[in-house]
């Protein structure tokens, strides 16, 4: 049976349905979750998408912590279950503590929508498992608030422990060390910067996203055979 | 005028914007004076901006109609059959006043206003275009206007969660104290979700949803829509208002919820006289009355008199007329997107427009703040102004820059510093860092995005794909506005082509000067006439359109600036098409006609050369329908590698935007005939540049010999170097960076802290 991902939406959400697409070409089963929700039974992946969470205010993921669905979220987290957060699903999962570091305004202070290279530097993430390390995959990126920073004993335990995910070939924001992605130190809770769903299918140009989500839906499903995502 | 017209010691009408004459056509068809709330209504919707009246009886010359069109001008937006039981809704419109006064949000509040025209139709908004047009960008000003205006259309446009796929930027000395912003927008619907700015049914209610109610945008369309632009327009500040995206993106998701689940019989989105508008609008295009509770309209502040509620332009606010008993159901579903919503009218029989104070708190019989007819706001004097050639336009078509340039450029001169300077001007350079900052991805239905001749889009569920292109070229309007008009439809038209779309509805943006100046109106009488002919003779209707006048600052009138938006349909989308990038070893061959000595206008004459005058390009709408067809069959065939509009700078900036795309460079030998710098430069219309593996050569010949269509081998691709034989040869590096870094060089020019 293939693996069904929860997809978080919030008011000012708008990549939600991208999402379900590009799960759906892959083979898996997506089902938006609306914020104001408390549970994810029967999910074995959750993925907090990108866009707008409550208009960005205040600072992005600030407000979004606060909704109802991110005590499941956590509690999904910290039984184990894959969470991938992208974009400012990235920013709201360090907002809520559930990876470390915070992405500030870019690096020249432009929005930027733009295809970029990325090296896969782990293949322990739930994203990752799987793609060989060193694999580079074009991804579009999309974001005001990518620069990602943590102070210098954060970013030693980050490379100490294997959690960078993904560096950029050529840093597009000003990210601290090119990270576009980390994990936590389980590997379960991945957040990025870039957008698998957006080249998840060949005709919208190279369809490296769907490396990822393809490793994401692996994970899940294996996830779910061996039940330990309460 | 404006210091005059405002002055304490006018009568209101007047400083409200009506004239004496239409003052007296508002007393008798009251039989008595208005009341200050009436007048101010009358105000902003008799307003140019509101009534259209000074091109009402222009716009009636438009082709309007085709079996695929569902809903024509005149609506929200027009809306055409896609087939599978889907269809599109467009539109376009300006906001070119309040940027000039406040860019970033004068930007913003234009692509939240033509959004919520497009889901007031029950249409999911897909896609923006924004065609903008500035000063020369060397100018402090024109960067700052420049800036602020990409800032706020990526920062509405990205946070409200639609896409901005394409549009184009232009500069020319003309746009300077007057920018244009320009809007398109692009939405999706279920025809079965189709829904009209119609009050139907006695006894509903008028929802207003949204934002709440401030004193931001008093008068816009009067103030800065249908006004010239003055010293001290800084004092117009007030009248721009400021736009909350997140609002609006919860606004959409409501509104479409609450259509899906049919819970509202008629939808009007709030913008331009606001309240008295959408109220008025509503109940009179149904043939009822409303009477209006103005205590129940949520406001951002306490003190609001009733002028002010009733023509606040506020931003984020929706219409919909909904039946008693589901008003519960829509309170419901707006609290569960964060909605305010508020009953603030009743549809009547009475056929009147009736503002009461607060209805619930007077004893019955109190008079109301207005009492008019319904139809009567909407239905505002129609002039026939005054048209005249300008007494210079002989004088301005005699000077032709052909001669002067063919005799600084002749035959065997070196003109490798022409292109290079043609390739770094900013109309022509690069735009990336402009479209780098929209989110163009969104939805995944992008498969050709911003930078080429038009952005496809797929349409979810079929095969089918949307082309769809922007395009303006005010130059050749000012040169001869009949043929200009044309030019501007078969140019758009053109580029939707070469995406393999067919064309199949088009919407106009027609930002003009002053109509009290009888040049403009001929300008205009004359464009809407040129482009009616190109749209007949490719079967391409007017679905919708939007007049903006008054575009003058210090006296100075804007080159007329018809901007046009095509949308085509193309059949089946199983790859993305060709696109411009050259590939090795391909030929390439010219489609259309001969190319002419026509420097009159072109990018070369004029902003290089400094070179004003002249006539345009020939049309010739035979030839123009011809090799459209052509086009769209070999892309759509996939007998092409490569295909590219020849259009600003002629030929050789089209090869060098296909080589710079492909990588690879090219040779080819000018045509005999013709001067080489016209035949490098020259902007003849209709021109089509395709390559092609050599053994598919022939074949694309043949099948333009067959349609009718001049087509000539004019060389191959490859190599490192960008050459026309006996004319130019520059390293495809030197013209790439030419190029690619002139827009980033001169934004770059000022200290950002």
């Amino acid at each position: 049976m293939s693996a069904r991902v929860g997809v978080v939406v919030f008011p000012g959400t708008n990549c939600e349905h991208d999402v379900v697409r590009g799960v759906e070409v892959l083979g898996g089963r997506a089902d938006l979750v609306w914020h104001g929700d408390r549970a994810l039974d029967g999910f074995d992946a959750v993925v907090v998408p990108g866009g707008f969470a409550h208009g960005d205010y205040l600072r992005t993921g600030a407000i979004a912590r606060f909704s109802p669905v991110m005590e499941a979220v956590q509690r999904f987290a910290a039984a184990g279950g894959p969470v991938v957060g992208i974009c400012n699903g990235f920013q709201i999962l360090t907002e809520a503590g559930l990876l470390p570091g915070a992405l500030q305004k870019n690096a020249g202070l432009k929005f930027r929508c733009e295809t970029v290279a990325c090296r896969v530097v782990t293949d322990r993430s739930a994203l990752t498992r799987g793609v060989s390390t060193g694999t580079v995959l074009d991804l579009p990126i999309n974001h005001f608030e990518g620069n990602y920073t943590c102070d210098p004993e954060t970013l030693a335990r980050l490379r100490d422990l294997d959690q960078i995910v993904l560096r950029y070939v050529e840093n597009p924001n000003g990210s601290l060390d090119d990270i576009a992605s980390v994990s936590n130190e389980a590997g379960n809770v991945v957040g990025l910067m870039p957008h698998p769903e957006r080249a998840a299918e060949a005709i919208l140009g190279p369809a490296d996203g769907a490396v990822l989500l393809r490793a994401l839906l692996a994970t899940a499903g294996a996830s779910a055979r061996s039940g330990d995502n309460g | 005028m404006a210091a005059a017209s405002t002055a304490a010691d006018e009568p209101l009408h007047r400083q409200l914007g009506l004239t004496d004459a239409e003052l007296a056509d508002i007393v008798a068809l009251l039989d008595r004076d208005p009341t200050d709330l009436e007048l101010a209504m009358y105000a902003v919707m008799w307003s140019e901006h509101c009534s259209y009246k000074s091109s009402k009886v222009h716009l009636r010359r438009f082709p309007t109609e085709a079996p695929w069109v569902i809903v024509g001008p005149g609506e929200g937006a027009g809306v055409i059959d896609v087939g599978d039981g889907l269809a599109v809704a467009l539109r376009i419109e300006s906001h070119n006043h309040p940027s000039a006064v406040e860019p970033y949000q004068g930007a913003a509040t234009g692509v939240g206003g033509i959004i919520r025209d497009i889901f007031s139709m029950g249409a999911r908004p897909v896609a923006l275009l924004d065609p903008l047009r500035f000063g020369s960008l060397d100018d402090p000003r024109t960067r700052f206007l420049f800036e602020g205006v990409v800032s706020g259309i990526s920062g509405y446009g990205n946070a409200v969660g639609v896409p901005t796929v394409g549009g184009e930027v232009v500069f020319d000395d003309c746009y300077r104290e007057n920018p244009l912003v320009n809007v398109m927008c692009i939405g999706l619907l279920p025809r079965e979700r189709l829904v009209l700015a119609r009050a139907e049914g006695v006894g509903n209610v008028a929802v207003l949803l949204g934002s709440a109610t401030g004193r931001d945008g008093i008068g816009g369309a009067s103030v800065l829509a249908s006004a010239g632009f003055e010293e001290g327009s800084e004092a117009k500040r007030p009248s721009v208002q400021v736009g909350d995206p997140f609002e609006e993106k919860r606004l959409i998701e409501a509104c479409l919820a609450l259509l899906d689940a049919r819970l509202a019989v008629g939808v009007q989105d709030l913008g331009a006289a606001g309240l008295s508008c959408a109220l008025s609008e509503t109940a009179a295009a149904a043939g009822n009355g409303m009477d209006v509770d103005l205590a129940a309209v949520h406001r951002r502040e306490p003190g609001m008199n009733p002028v002010e509620v009733m023509t606040s332009e506020s931003q984020e606010r929706m219409l919909a007329i909904v039946r008693p008993e589901d008003v519960d159901a829509v309170l419901a579903l707006a609290a569960r997107w964060e909605i305010t919503a508020r009953v603030v009218g009743r549809v009547t029989d009475t056929g009147r427009f009736r503002v009461f104070a607060d209805p619930g708190a007077e004893p019955t019989g109190t008079p109301p703040l207005a009492d008019v007819p319904c139809g009567s706001l909407g239905d505002g004097p129609v002039y026939e102004r005054p048209l005249a050639r300008p007494a210079d336009q002989d004088a301005l078509q005699a000077a032709d820059p052909g001669p002067v340039l063919l005799a600084r450029f002749p035959a065997g001169a070196d003109l490798a510093d022409e292109l290079l300077a043609l390739l770094a001007t900013p109309t022509i350079a690069d735009k990336s860092w402009v479209w780098r900052q929209y989110d163009h991805q969104l939805f995944c239905n992008t498969v050709a995005g911003p930078g080429g001749d038009a952005t496809v889009l797929r349409l979810p569920g079929t095969r089918r794909a949307l082309a769809v292109a922007t395009d303006g070229k005010a130059r050749f309007c000012r040169l001869d506005p009949r043929v200009g008009g044309a030019l501007v439809v078969l140019e758009a038209a053109r580029n939707v082509a070469c995406a393999g779309g067919v064309p199949k509805a088009l919407v106009n943006c027609m930002n003009f000067g002053n109509p009290e100046h009888p040049e403009v109106m001929w300008q205009f009488s004359e464009v809407i006439d040129g482009m009616s002919d190109a749209c007949r003779a490719l079967d391409l209707p007017v679905v919708g359109g939007n007049v903006s006048f008054y575009n003058e600052s210090r006296g100075r009138n804007i080159d007329p600036t018809p901007v046009v938006g095509v949308v085509g349909l193309v059949e089946h989308l199983d790859a993305p098409p060709p696109g411009i990038g050259l590939p090795a070893g391909a030929r390439i061959v010219l489609l259309g006609p001969a190319t002419a000595e026509d420097l009159g206008g072109s990018e070369w004459a004029f902003t290089v050369h400094g070179l004003d005058g002249g006539r345009p390009p020939a049309v010739d709408l035979a030839a123009a329908r011809a090799l459209h067809d052509l086009v769209i069959g070999l892309v759509a065939d996939r007998a092409v590698d490569a295909v590219h509009d020849c259009g600003d700078g002629g030929l050789a900036v089209a090869l060098a935007e296909m080589a710079c795309a492909g990588g690879v460079g090219a040779t080819v030998v000018p045509e005999p005939g013709i001067a080489p710098a016209a035949w490098c430069f020259a902007e003849s219309t209709s021109r089509v540049l395709v390559a092609v593996a050599p053994a598919r050569a022939a074949a694309v010949l043949d099948r333009a010999a067959a349609a009718g269509v001049r087509a000539v081998d004019i060389g191959v691709a490859g190599g490192d170097r960008l050459t026309a034989e006996g004319a130019f040869s520059v390293l495809l590096a030197d013209a790439h960076a030419a190029w690619r870094d002139a827009v980033p060089a001169l934004v770059a020019a000022d200290v950002h802290v």
